[in-house]
C-alpha cells in the first residue's frame, strides 16, 4: 500500500512538470466530464467541445497542447475535423479515440492526419501518458543525438550506450527500447506505446512480454548502481528519470 | 396468381411472344416482297408482249392500211388464250377483236390502263381484268392491245395464301413453343422458390435440387447451395459463439458484479475498497482483450481487413516474435529457438499473420512451461525447448512452433481452434481461450489453415500460407 502511495505521488510530481491545454472533442457528455475532470486533477486543463463544429473552431482559435478528437461526432466527423486543421496548417498534435479499433481503423485514422490512435475503452493513465509524450514531441526532442538522464548516457549515432564510466552492451531492440525511453525521461511510457513504437506492433501480446523485456534492460542498466533510474508506474508503465531531481 | 397468369408473365413466355411477332412481321415481309415482285414482273411481261404485239399492228396498219389490220386481228382473235384485241372507227364502232365489253371510257383515252372486260364470244361469263393499251391511229382508227390479268391474280392469291398458313403455323407453334418453354422454367423456378421459402421460414438445411443436367439451373443451384452452406455454417458459427459468448463473458461479468456487491457489504477500510477496485479494473481489461479478440476475429473472418494486404517476409515475422518472446520463455525456465533464414514471402496482412505467431508462441510458453510446484531441475529439463520455424514448401509458406509440452490428445485437437474451447487441464491458466482460434481465423484469411500436430511428445502448431508469388532475381 505504502509502495503504492509512493509510486502515486511521484507519478504525479512528474506529471506536473508542464501544465497542458487540451481541447477534448467528444459528444459523449459523461465521457467528456469524466477526462476534464481526471485532466484538472493532475494540473491540466481541459475544455471540451460537444460536436465537431464547435471543437473545429474552438481548435481553430489555437492555443491547445494537443487535441483529443473522438472518431464519430456529429455535424462534422473526427477525421474530418483534423483533416480540415491540417489544411489550415494548424499542426496541433491530435489523438484519435475510436470505438472502432480495428488495424485498418488505425491507419486511416493517422492518415486523415491523427498523431496518435487510441481505441475505446482506454485507461485514463494511457491517455495521459499518450497525451503527455504528443504535446512533449510538438516541442521537440527527436532531433537531438545524445540523450542523457543523470550519469546515463546514449548516443544515437554510434549506439553506445555508457553508464558513470561503463560502457554498456545492449542488443538491438534492448538500444530502441532505451532509446524510446530516454527520449520520453520524465515521462509516463506505457506498455502499449512501448510494443508499437519500439516493436511496431499494435495487438495485444495477451502475456505481458514486455515487463520481462523492461527487467533485462533494467538488470543491464540498472544493477550494480545505487541509483535506479528505470521505474515501474503502477498501472500505467514505465519512466526513466533521474530520481535525484 | 392463376397458373395461366403466371405462365404469362414469365420471362421464357414474354421472350417467346416477342420472337413470335419478330418471326411473323419477318415472314409476312418476305412474302409481301415476293408477291409485289412477282407482280411488277408479270406487268413488265405484259407491257413487252403488249407494245410487240401494237409496234406489228401499227407497221401493218401504215404499210397496207386498215383492211390489212383487221385482217391480221381477226386471225389473231380467235387464237385461243390469246391476248385481247380491237380495232374501231374514229365513232368508236368495233371494226375488229375479240372484245366484247369494257369499261366505259377506255378507248377514249391513249395509253395504259385496268379495266374489266368480257370476251366476244362468251358474253354472259364474268367480267374479267385486263391491262390494256390504246392507240390512235393516223385517221382516227383507234387499236386496243391487251392482256388478262388473271394469271397475276392467281399468283397474288397463291402467295397470299401461302402468307397466311406460314403467320398462323408461326404463331401456333410459337406459342406450344413458349408454353412448353415456361412451363419447364416454371417448375425449376417453382421448385427453387419453394426450398427458398422453407429456408427463410428458418430451416437453413434445405437445398436446392440438382437435376444433373448441367444446364443454367444446375448451376444456379450449385452455387446458391454453395451459399447456403456457407450461410449456414456461418450462422452455425455465430450461434456458438453466442452461446459460447454468453457464457464466458458472463461468467466474468458475474464475478465483478459479485466482487462489488461483496465489497458493498463487508469492506471496511478505505484499503479494501481500493483493492477491490483494482481487482475490478483487471477484470474489466481481461473483458475487453476478449472482446477485442473476438472483434478480430470476426473481422479476420470476414475478410474486412483484405484491403491492407501487402507482400511481407514470414521469416522477419518469425525472428521478430520469437525476439518478443525470448526473454519470457527463459524466465518461465525454456529455451526458444528459431529457424528462419530463407526468405519466405507472404502477400497478406504483417499485423495480423504477427499476432497469429505469437498466440501460438504465447501458448507454447504457457502450456510447456515446467509446472511451477514442481522442484526445478526435478526431471523437468527434457521440456525446455520452443523452436519457430518459417519455411518454404513448395508453393507455401509454413511457420511452425514446436514444443515439449503435454501437447493435446487427438480427438481433441479440431476442437480446441473453435472459439473459447478451453481443455479442462487449462482452464486455470489465465487465457480467453480465443488464441488458436485467431490463429486459425488470419490462416484461412490468408488462405491457408491451423493444424495441430503431435510433436511425439509435445504439439506442433503449423500455419501453412500461400507463397507469394517472388520476382524473378529472388527466386534464383
Amino acid at each position: 500500500m505504502s509502495d503504492a502511495a509512493a509510486a502515486d505521488s511521484c507519478v504525479s510530481g512528474a506529471y506536473l512538470v508542464r501544465s497542458m491545454r487540451l481541447l477534448i472533442i467528444e459528444d459523449d457528455r459523461d465521457a467528456a466530464d469524466y477526462l476534464v475532470k481526471a485532466f484538472r486533477e493532475v494540473g491540466h486543463v481541459a475544455d471540451h467541445a460537444a460536436d465537431g463544429e464547435e471543437g473545429l473552431a474552438l481548435a481553430l482559435d489555437g492555443g491547445y497542447d494537443v487535441l483529443i478528437v473522438d472518431r464519430m461526432l456529429p455535424k462534422l466527423d473526427g477525421l474530418a475535423v483534423i483533416g480540415r486543421l491540417r489544411a489550415k496548417n494548424v499542426a496541433t498534435p491530435a489523438l484519435i479515440l475510436s470505438a472502432l479499433g480495428a488495424v485498418d481503423d488505425r491507419v486511416r485514422g493517422l492518415r486523415a492526419g491523427g498523431d496518435d490512435y487510441l481505441p475505446k475503452p482506454y485507461s485514463f493513465s494511457e491517455l495521459l501518458a499518450r497525451v503527455e509524450v504528443l504535446a512533449r514531441r510538438h516541442v521537440g526532442r527527436g532531433g537531438e543525438t545524445l540523450y542523457r538522464v543523470a550519469d546515463l548516457e546514449l548516443d544515437r549515432l554510434s549506439h553506445r550506450v555508457v553508464r558513470g564510466k561503463e560502457e554498456i552492451l545492449l542488443q538491438p531492440r534492448e538500444f530502441r527500447l532505451l532509446e524510446y525511453l530516454m527520449k520520453h525521461a520524465g515521462q509516463v511510457v506505457t506498455r502499449t506505446m512501448l510494443l508499437e513504437n519500439v516493436w511496431d506492433y499494435h495487438f495485444d501480446p495477451q502475456t505481458n512480454v514486455i515487463d520481462v523485456h523492461i527487467s533485462r534492460l533494467r538488470s543491464k542498466i540498472d544493477k550494480g548502481f545505487a541509483q535506479p533510474l528505470l521505474h515501474t508506474v503502477r498501472g500505467a508503465g514505465y519512466m526513466i528519470r533521474d530520481g535525484a531531481r | 396468381m392463376t397458373a395461366l397468369g403466371k405462365l404469362l408473365r414469365t420471362t421464357a413466355f414474354q421472350l417467346t411472344l416477342v420472337y413470335l411477332v419478330v418471326f411473323a412481321l419477318f415472314a409476312a415481309f418476305l412474302l409481301g416482297y415476293f408477291a409485289l415482285n412477282t407482280r411488277r414482273l408479270i406487268n413488265e411481261q405484259i407491257v413487252a408482249i403488249v407494245d410487240a404485239e401494237l409496234q406489228l399492228l401499227q407497221v401493218q396498219y401504215n404499210e397496207a392500211g386498215v383492211r390489212r389490220l383487221v385482217g391480221i386481228v381477226g386471225v389473231r382473235s380467235r387464237r385461243p388464250g390469246s391476248s385481247l384485241y380491237l380495232v374501231t372507227t374514229p365513232t368508236g364502232e368495233g371494226l375488229a377483236g375479240n372484245v366484247g365489253s369494257l369499261e366505259p371510257g377506255v378507248l377514249e383515252s391513249e395509253g395504259w390502263v385496268e379495266t374489266a372486260y368480257r370476251r366476244l364470244e362468251e358474253p354472259e361469263s364474268t367480267e374479267h381484268n385486263a391491262l390494256v393499251r390504246v392507240v390512235r391511229l393516223p385517221g382516227g382508227i383507234r387499236i386496243l392491245v391487251g392482256r388478262d390479268l388473271d394469271e397475276r391474280e392467281r399468283m397474288f392469291h397463291i402467295v397470299a395464301l401461302a402468307g397466311r398458313w406460314s403467320v398462323a403455323i408461326v404463331i401456333v407453334l410459337g406459342v406450344i413453343g413458349g408454353v412448353f418453354v415456361s412451363r419447364r422454367v416454371l417448375k425449376r423456378v417453382d421448385a427453387m422458390t419453394g426450398t427458398a421459402q422453407t429456408i427463410m421460414a428458418g430451416d437453413l438445411s434445405g437445398r436446392l435440387s440438382v437435376i444433373g443436367s448441367g444446364d443454367e439451373f444446375d448451376r444456379l443451384a450449385l452455387n446458391l447451395n454453395g451459399m447456403l452452406e456457407r450461410i449456414e455454417s456461418l450462422m452455425r458459427g455465430l450461434k456458438e459463439v453466442t452461446d459460447n459468448v454468453a457464457h464466458d463473458l458472463k461468467t466474468p461479468l458475474t464475478r465483478l458484479r459479485n466482487r462489488c456487491e461483496a465489497a458493498l457489504r463487508t469492506a471496511k477500510t478505505e484499503a479494501d475498497f481500493r483493492r477491490v477496485l483494482e481487482e475490478s479494473i483487471e477484470e474489466s481489461d481481461g473483458l475487453i482483450r476478449t472482446f477485442d479478440a473476438l472483434l478480430m476475429i470476426a473481422r479476420a473472418e470476414s475478410g474486412e481487413v483484405r484491403e491492407g494486404m501487402a507482400e511481407f517476409d514470414v521469416s522477419e515475422v518469425a525472428r521478430d516474435v520469437s525476439e518478443l518472446y525470448e526473454p519470457l520463455a527463459e524466465d518461465k525456465g525454456l529455451t526458444l529457438e528459431v529457424e528462419a533464414t530463407k526468405r519466405a514471402a507472404v502477400k497478406g496482412n504483417r499485423e495480423l499473420v504477427s499476432q497469429a505467431l505469437a498466440n501460438l508462441v504465447d501458448n507454447a510458453i504457457k502450456y510447456a512451461a515446467p509446472v511451477a510446484k514442481q522442484p526445478s531441475g526435478a526431471g523437468n529439463g527434457e521440456r525446455g525447448g520452443i523452436l519457430v520455424k518459417a519455411d518454404t514448401e513448395q508453393d507455401r509458406v509454413v511457420l511452425t512452433v514446436s514444443d515439449r509440452g503435454p501437447g493435446i490428445p487427438q480427438d481433441d485437437r479440431s476442437r480446441v481452434v473453435e472459439r473459447f474451447v478451453r481443455l479442462e487441464q487449462s482452464r486455470s491458466l489465465p487465457g480467453s481461450g480465443l488464441g488458436l482460434s485467431l490463429a486459425s481465423a488470419v490462416a484461412r484469411l490468408h488462405g491457408g489453415e491451423l493444424k495441430l500436430e503431435d510433436n511425439a511428445p509435445g504439439l506442433r502448431a503449423r500455419i501453412s500460407l500461400p507463397r507469394a508469388v517472388m520476382p524473378p532475381q529472388q527466386a534464383a
